[in-house]
């Protein structure tokens, strides 16, 4: 039936679900014979899943998969690897405690007799190694390399198998140097000339005009476009990764900003990346009273570290903070809690919640301290505060004394929000919080934020999703690779804006120290 | 100024590394000063006998805390053990009206299978039922202390010689000694061979680092995970049925309290050898020697009359303080590979 022989594998209306979500729908996808498949998407768009489906680290729920016109299941990774798959993941899938030979060939080691042939491992990986131009002694630990050469260790993993027919590449430039892409996409090239296909997928939009020969384009789990790279321009993609149909109502403001002083302002803020480089890069940013400030980037751009910054879990960044009108000294959490900052984390079940204790507990953990009696614990206080925070928030519950986890996200969320609330902070730092909930839910967060902003509250939101901080913030400042390339204000917050400024910190000499 | 801290550096390497061996040099000298009868050969097979026990339990362990886990069952296997082979050559196995007298060699592929049975449960728990590796085994560690104790209601089996009549004699071979050597010695050095092959000519020795160093890459890589860990346990608990029977042997009867507590021995040989409890790291040639180095303390302490209150104060010093080296020697690790990463710019 699926029997193109341009075609080496196809999918047919894919379905993954996660406990809670879709996160592939009805994806269909043609891996072509010979060619660099691109794969873009926003964060969550589904790319690295269907990957993860193709490779067989994952099974889908629905949908069937063909290869030589036969319908082809891998239960595990050793299945689809006898098929000639191979994937180089997106994090380091690496053995840090073992050496570089062992790290290449394990799952393929070489034998004689019983016993393993190291001499052979040894070339073999010099051979490989050499080949990839990075002459790294076989017998070093993987843990003592840089992060650029643990990522070649991770290709020349792949390249040992002979019978490779497709190669995944889920973002493999996002630690490599220029030098090194620049070997990378030699390799990719050889790679195409013996006749295998790739998959490529990258956030590096130039770089996928450079190397790619076919785009499709995901976009909430779901199938958007295709076309030939020769086709199509940076605009394109831009337009089909965003979409037009999802609009938020845009919150119209009170207070005038242009008069409000400014509360916080960040001076030159670095925080060393290990290994060399920076995870924050020198960056500058100020926020005013009563504002909404948006901060967009891709994922590791170094947004969630901005925010561990100013609470205080990297002691080691260096820059100054001042904070109404004094310059900070960031001590402790708990510390920077007490002069007025409190944070939504980005990962709410982990950071956000402690799900053992129930909704009420959740809400009040953090301010804990406020409500006493002498050195008892004074529930009735504690109580009608977070019955006030219930009701300001609206968030839907029963019984307080519910467990945490029989609320739906949203409403999780909401305590979460309550929980830095009831702190009384001067600034809220929010990590992604509309993650993970439903439209429904997103629309009341933001609602929350828009009102107590008026009341003055200063807000500072990430997002990855574009029409989400286009609607809320009142200002946006844009990150990539840690540094700041971008301040939007008013008209000039366009997507198209947006999304230039979070790839210009990657231009392929920017990150050579990466 | 730089080269001379790098030497510096790489000197202080190479001590932490032989450190253990250092170590066990330093205590065998002092204690030939502080007992006289120390050096004696009497005095060194009584402490080859001891570490041979100890170490073939720190084999098993080895592969265990390799893969991240903890083995707290071996002492109540090697008491179980005892009591078992003790109990089939003194009374035999008595299915209905019949009795029957098994010899010595079927005993003991008997006792390596029930060890191995042990080990496959103690796997199984901690791979399948999900259950923490130290939990799982402390269950098991009482389970088999009942049995060694319900086998005989308690008592002791003292008749291991067995019956010229009825053919089952020779079990007291593993308590003797050859050319002067006890036979748990040679039993160790041909384990300790096998368990140094494992772990370095095969692939199953990567695996078990892969495991430790980072599962779910294992498990990417195609590594059966489960797998690896239900094998590392059988291995553990294959080597306390050595154990045990070779004790038993050694001190002519079976008690149901034998091997008490000794899984500590092994953890801290094990430890001492330089494996990490984190998993991901350790060597055979290490936990050899770190299983010297507890014998020698043990056996050096008592002979010099340290009370044996005071013996336990010291072994847990020196179980820390060895870790806290261990620590020190991989920070100044990393710290090299960060320098020479810089000078290769």
């Amino acid at each position: 039936m699926f029997d193109d022989p341009n075609v080496v594998l196809h999918c047919e209306k894919i379905d993954k679900i996660y406990p809670g979500t879709l996160a592939l729908d009805q994806v269909s996808f043609d891996l072509l014979k010979g060619k660099v498949n691109v794969l873009i998407g926003e964060n969550g768009a589904g790319k690295s899943t269907l990957m993860k489906m193709i490779a067989g680290i994952e099974q889908p729920s629905a949908g069937k998969m063909y290869m030589d016109g036969q319908e082809v299941f891998f239960k595990d990774t050793n299945a689809a690897r006898a098929k000639g798959i191979g994937i180089i993941h997106q994090e380091l899938s690496l053995f840090p405690n073992m050496t570089v030979y062992q790290n290449i060939y394990i799952g393929h080691e070489k034998k004689s007799g019983v016993f393993l042939n190291d001499a052979e491992h040894r070339k073999g990986a010099d051979v490989i190694l050499k080949r990839l131009e990075h002459e790294i002694p076989a017998d070093t630990m993987v843990g003592d390399l840089r992060v650029g050469q643990q990522q070649m260790v991770e290709i020349a993993r792949n390249l040992i198998q002979d019978d490779l027919r497709v190669l995944i590449m889920d973002e493999p430039t996002s630690s490599l140097s220029a030098a090194e892409v620049k070997v990378l996409f030699k390799i990719m090239r050889e790679l195409l000339e013996q006749g295998i296909s790739i998959v490529y997928i990258s956030h590096r939009l130039e770089e996928i005009m450079e190397i790619g020969d076919h785009v499709t384009i995901l976009r909430d789990g779901k199938y958007v476009a295709d076309a030939d790279v020769k086709d199509i321009e940076l605009s394109w993609i831009v337009e089909n990764m965003v979409g037009k149909n999802t609009q938020y109502h845009r919150f119209e403001r009170s207070i005038d900003l242009t008069k409000a002083e400014k509360i916080l302002e960040i001076k030159n803020m670095c925080l060393p990346k290990q290994g060399g480089g920076y995870l924050l890069d020198h960056v500058d940013m100020y926020l005013k009273k009563g504002e909404v400030l948006g901060i967009y980037g891709l994922l590791g751009a170094g947004r969630s570290e901005l925010f561990e910054c100013l609470m205080g879990m990297h002691p080691e960044h260096t820059g100054e903070v001042i904070y109404e009108g004094k310059p900070m000294k960031i001590g402790s959490i708990s510390g920077q809690i007490k002069r007025g900052l409190a944070l939504v984390p980005e990962d709410r079940q982990r950071q956000g919640l402690i799900q053992t204790l129930d909704i009420c507990k959740n809400t009040s953990i953090a301010s804990m301290g406020s409500f006493r009696s002498g050195p008892f614990l004074n529930n009735g206080a504690e109580e009608k505060a977070v019955d006030a925070q219930i009701s300001d928030l609206h968030i839907k519950v029963a019984d307080k004394k519910l467990p945490i986890l029989s609320l739906s996200g949203g409403n999780q969320q909401k305590v979460v929000i309550a929980k830095g609330l009831l702190t009384k902070p001067t600034v809220l730092l929010m990590d992604e919080p509309s993650r993970g909930i439903d439209i429904g839910a997103k629309t009341e967060v933001f609602e929350i934020i828009h009102e107590f902003s008026e009341r003055g509250l200063s807000i500072i939101v990430i997002s990855s999703e574009l029409k989400e901080i286009m609607a809320i913030a009142d200002r946006i400042y844009v990150l990539s690779n840690g540094k700041c390339t971008g301040e939007l204000e008013g008209d000039e917050i366009t997507e198209d804006n947006l999304v230039r400024a979070s790839y210009a910190g990657l231009g392929t000499g920017a990150s050579a120290e990466a | 100024m730089k080269s001379k801290s790098k030497n510096n550096n790489q000197l202080l390497m190479t001590l932490l590394k032989g450190r253990t061996f250092i170590v066990l040099i330093v205590l065998v000298i002092f204690f030939s000063f502080a007992s006289k009868s120390f050096l004696s050969l009497t005095t060194l097979t009584m402490v080859a006998k001891h570490v041979a026990l100890y170490g073939i339990l720190a084999l098993g362990m080895t592969f265990v805390i390799i893969t991240g886990g903890i083995d707290l069952s071996v002492g109540s296997v090697v008491g179980l053990v005892g009591m078992l082979a003790g109990g089939l050559i003194q009374e035999g196995l008595t299915i209905g009206s019949k009795t029957i007298y098994f010899s010595v060699p079927l005993i003991i592929i008997f006792m390596l299978l029930f060890g191995c049975l042990v080990g496959l449960i103690n796997g199984l728990i901690v791979t399948k039922l999900k259950v923490a590796p130290f939990i799982a085994t402390l269950g098991t560690m009482y389970i088999c202390r009942g049995f060694a104790n319900l086998r005989s209601g308690g008592a002791t089996f003292s008749n291991i010689k067995g019956y010229e009549g009825l053919g089952n004699t020779g079990f007291k071979v593993l308590g003797s000694n050859f050319l002067g050597i006890p036979a748990g010695v040679f039993i160790f050095a041909i384990l300790a061979i096998i368990a140094a092959i494992l772990l370095k000519k095969v692939p199953f020795g990567w695996y078990v680092l892969a495991v430790g160093g980072n599962e779910k890459s294992a498990r990417l890589s195609g590594i059966k995970a489960d797998k690896v860990k239900i094998i590392v346990y059988i291995i553990s608990a294959f080597c306390a049925a050595w154990v045990g029977m070779i004790n038993t042997a050694q001190l002519s009867a079976a008690h149901p309290a034998s091997g008490d507590g000794w899984e500590m021995n092994a953890i801290a040989a094990t430890v001492l050898g330089g494996t990490s409890m984190a998993g991901g790291s350790g060597t055979i040639i290490g936990t050899i020697v770190g299983a010297f180095v507890i014998g020698v303390i043990n056996d050096g302490m008592t002979m010099c009359g340290v009370s044996e209150f005071w013996q336990k104060v010291i072994r847990g010093c020196v179980i820390i303080l060895a870790v806290v080296i261990d620590q020190t020697q991989r920070n100044l690790q990393a710290k090299m590979a960060l320098q020479a990463r810089n000078e290769n710019k």
